[in-house]
């Protein structure tokens, strides 16, 4: 130490240690505070896979249940339904689900394992809405062609009865597949596809 | 009787030792010149503080018999409201001074507009009014998904996937709001604590940084000339006056023309037609049906009907953030040497009426279904929105203004 002078080197050095070392530190601190706000163990758990007994379903039927907290629409398609399909290929913004939203057991014209039975989690891909189902058959005001499928309260948006996007609506993308398999005729596991071919 | 004065002015002498008493007092109120020539536009500052001490207070009441869980929020409101004494009364009183608060900083927002009360030298005044704007946004998000019922529900869900359409980082951020794959119990949970605790903390600091940046630069006009520029002898603006007693007492009155109307809304229409509180909020949030129809409180509905004209989602997104955030370049975009109203030139003043029409248009069709006549017009009014922003600094660049007087007129 000299009598009384200032080393400004040292005091400088001294400071910069003392930012570098603290800023670290209040940067370390943050990482548990943002993550404790993500999905905990117990809420992870809630959303394991769901079983769920079909049998029961009537053609034209949906069934809904609860997965991860969201609606999963399971409906039977019937025969005229399914050639349907394809002749809304034009109007819908993804025929063929090129767009990754679904497993690829999924990916075809029909979006599901077995033709019959359609299984998507029934959140609009806009903003989350859940869309009311609008059977081909009812007295609804979407058109005299109307197909059958879905509409959304919220701002429009139309899917058919495979979930596909119509051209023209705010929704980007088809409906979601979540994971399923088939553990029998009559039950299917939402939720865990392990093994499933 | 004259102990009485001399024991208390020996308990300031003795606080004044220790604490800045007598100077907080005189610089803030009895030392704080205002200008002479406040109009009603002015009732709206101290409204604000009115209505943020009915929040907090009425809050600190709710949270004594709310539950903050998914299971028994719903039924905690509904206790409040049936078998709490008074509780219908310290519920009405928060959910109409939401409405209100809104109603009160629009109106301030708007006197801002008319008088360029945002121009040089209160940039920052300004600024620090758009965070207290935007924290005002998120209190107002949380505390609507507190009840639990339909529209709180889906509404929260709606605007949490908003953020989830940004690319890449969206979905993530979206799953780490709720803390959940849906909006939930844990979602709920977390929105209490913002709401009761961070958000209104927030909001304290951020109104202490107004006051203070306010009585740095001195209140603006409806004349929008500086009082400073002319001081008399002691210092004191010439078209300056206390803001104690002269202000405080005009301020009493205009809150209580306030409470009038404030008590009327909460024990006559405390639910407005369904525009307070949305009838969709009396049926407990279902997270496997949407209702038929939803809209966000009236508040938000500008904002809404932006997002819903634009027809890319992202690009809905974009704007409605764009709608919010341009505000807090008013400063920079207005290029109009004069601030007031008064003196400015008929540019301005078309350009204002063109927005604040579209402004109450849109918060209209923001509250309706989407049909496609009502779509076309919300893009229609969109644009103007936007231009009046964009197109500012070329209509105000070049408008006739009017020659600024030199002193404040009065009155």
């Amino acid at each position: 130490m000299h009598d009384g002078e200032i080393d400004k080197q040292r005091r400088r050095f001294l400071t910069t240690v003392a930012t570098v070392v603290g800023g670290a530190g209040v940067i370390a601190t943050t990482i548990p505070f943002i993550s404790t706000m993500t999905p905990s163990a117990k809420t992870k758990a809630i959303g394991g896979p769901v079983e769920v007994d079909i049998s029961g379903l009537a053609p034209g039927q949906r069934l809904t249940v609860k997965w991860q907290g969201k609606p999963v629409w399971i409906i039977r398609r019937d025969d005229k339904t399914l050639n349907d399909l394809e002749t809304l290929n034009a109007e819908v913004r993804d025929p063929l689900s090129d767009v990754n939203q679904q497993p690829p057991y999924a990916k075809n014209e029909y979006r599901s394992i077995n033709p019959e039975y359609l299984v998507v989690i029934g959140l609009c891909t806009h903003l989350g809405c859940s869309p009311n189902y609008f059977p081909s058959d009812g007295q609804q005001d979407l058109g005299s062609d109307w197909k059958g499928g879905f509409f959304c309260p919220c701002h429009g948006s139309r899917f058919d009865l495979a979930g596909r996007v119509y051209k023209g609506v705010p929704a980007p993308t088809n409906l979601i597949v979540p994971p399923y398999k088939f553990i029998s005729d009559a039950r299917i596991i939402i939720g865990d596809d392990s093994g499933a071919s | 009787m004259n102990t009485a004065i001399k024991l208390l002015s020996a308990l300031v002498e003795w606080i004044d030792a220790r604490f800045p008493l007598l100077k907080l007092w005189n610089e803030h109120l009895a030392k704080y010149y205002a200008p002479k020539n406040f109009n009603f536009w002015y009732f709206f500052g101290s409204l604000a503080l009115v209505v943020l001490v009915i929040q907090i207070v009425t809050g600190i009441w709710l949270t004594m018999n709310y539950k903050p869980s998914a299971e028994h929020a719903f039924a905690s409101v509904e206790y409040i409201m049936r078998d709490v004494e008074w509780g219908w009364w310290i519920r009405y009183m928060h959910s109409t001074g939401a409405s209100a608060f809104f109603i009160v900083i629009y109106l301030h927002m708007f006197r801002a507009l008319l008088y360029g009360s945002y121009k040089k030298p209160r940039e920052l005044l300004w600024v620090t009014g758009m965070f207290i704007y935007l924290t005002l946004m998120a209190e107002a998000f949380f505390g609507y998904l507190l009840p639990w019922g339909q529209m709180s529900y889906w509404g929260a869900q709606v605007i949490i996937s908003l953020f989830g359409a940004i690319p890449v980082i969206g979905e993530p951020l979206a799953l780490w709001i709720r803390g959940d794959f849906v909006v939930s119990d844990v979602t709920l949970n977390r929105f209490f604590a913002l709401h009761v605790i961070a958000m209104p903390l927030v909001l304290l600091g951020l109104v202490f940084v107004h006051i203070i940046a306010l009585h740095e630069v001195g209140s603006n006009n409806p004349d929008g000339v500086e009082i400073k520029k002319y001081k008399d002898a002691n210092g004191i603006p010439l078209d300056g006056i206390p803001f104690h007693p002269y202000y405080t007492v005009k301020d009493i009155v205009g809150v209580t023309v306030f409470l009038i109307f404030f008590s009327l809304v909460v024990f006559y229409a405390p639910e407005m037609g369904g525009y307070f509180l949305e009838h969709a909020n009396f049926i407990p949030a279902d997270p496997l049906k949407t209702p038929e129809h939803i809209a966000p409180v009236w508040y938000f509905t500008p904002f809404y009907a932006i997002l819903r004209a634009v027809p890319s989602q992202f690009g809905g997104v974009v704007a409605m953030g764009l709608a919010t955030m341009l505000f807090f370049f008013l400063p920079w975009l207005d290029r109009s040497p004069v601030k007031s109203i008064r003196y400015r030139g008929w540019k301005y003043k078309a350009a204002l009426t063109a927005f604040v029409i579209s402004f109450l248009a849109l918060g209209w069709l923001g509250l309706q279904a989407a049909t496609p006549l009502y779509t076309w017009l919300a893009r229609f009014f969109a644009v103007v929105y936007f231009a009046f922003f964009l197109l500012m600094p070329f209509y105000t660049s070049t408008d006739n203004d009017k020659p600024v007087p030199d002193r404040v007129r009065y009155p």
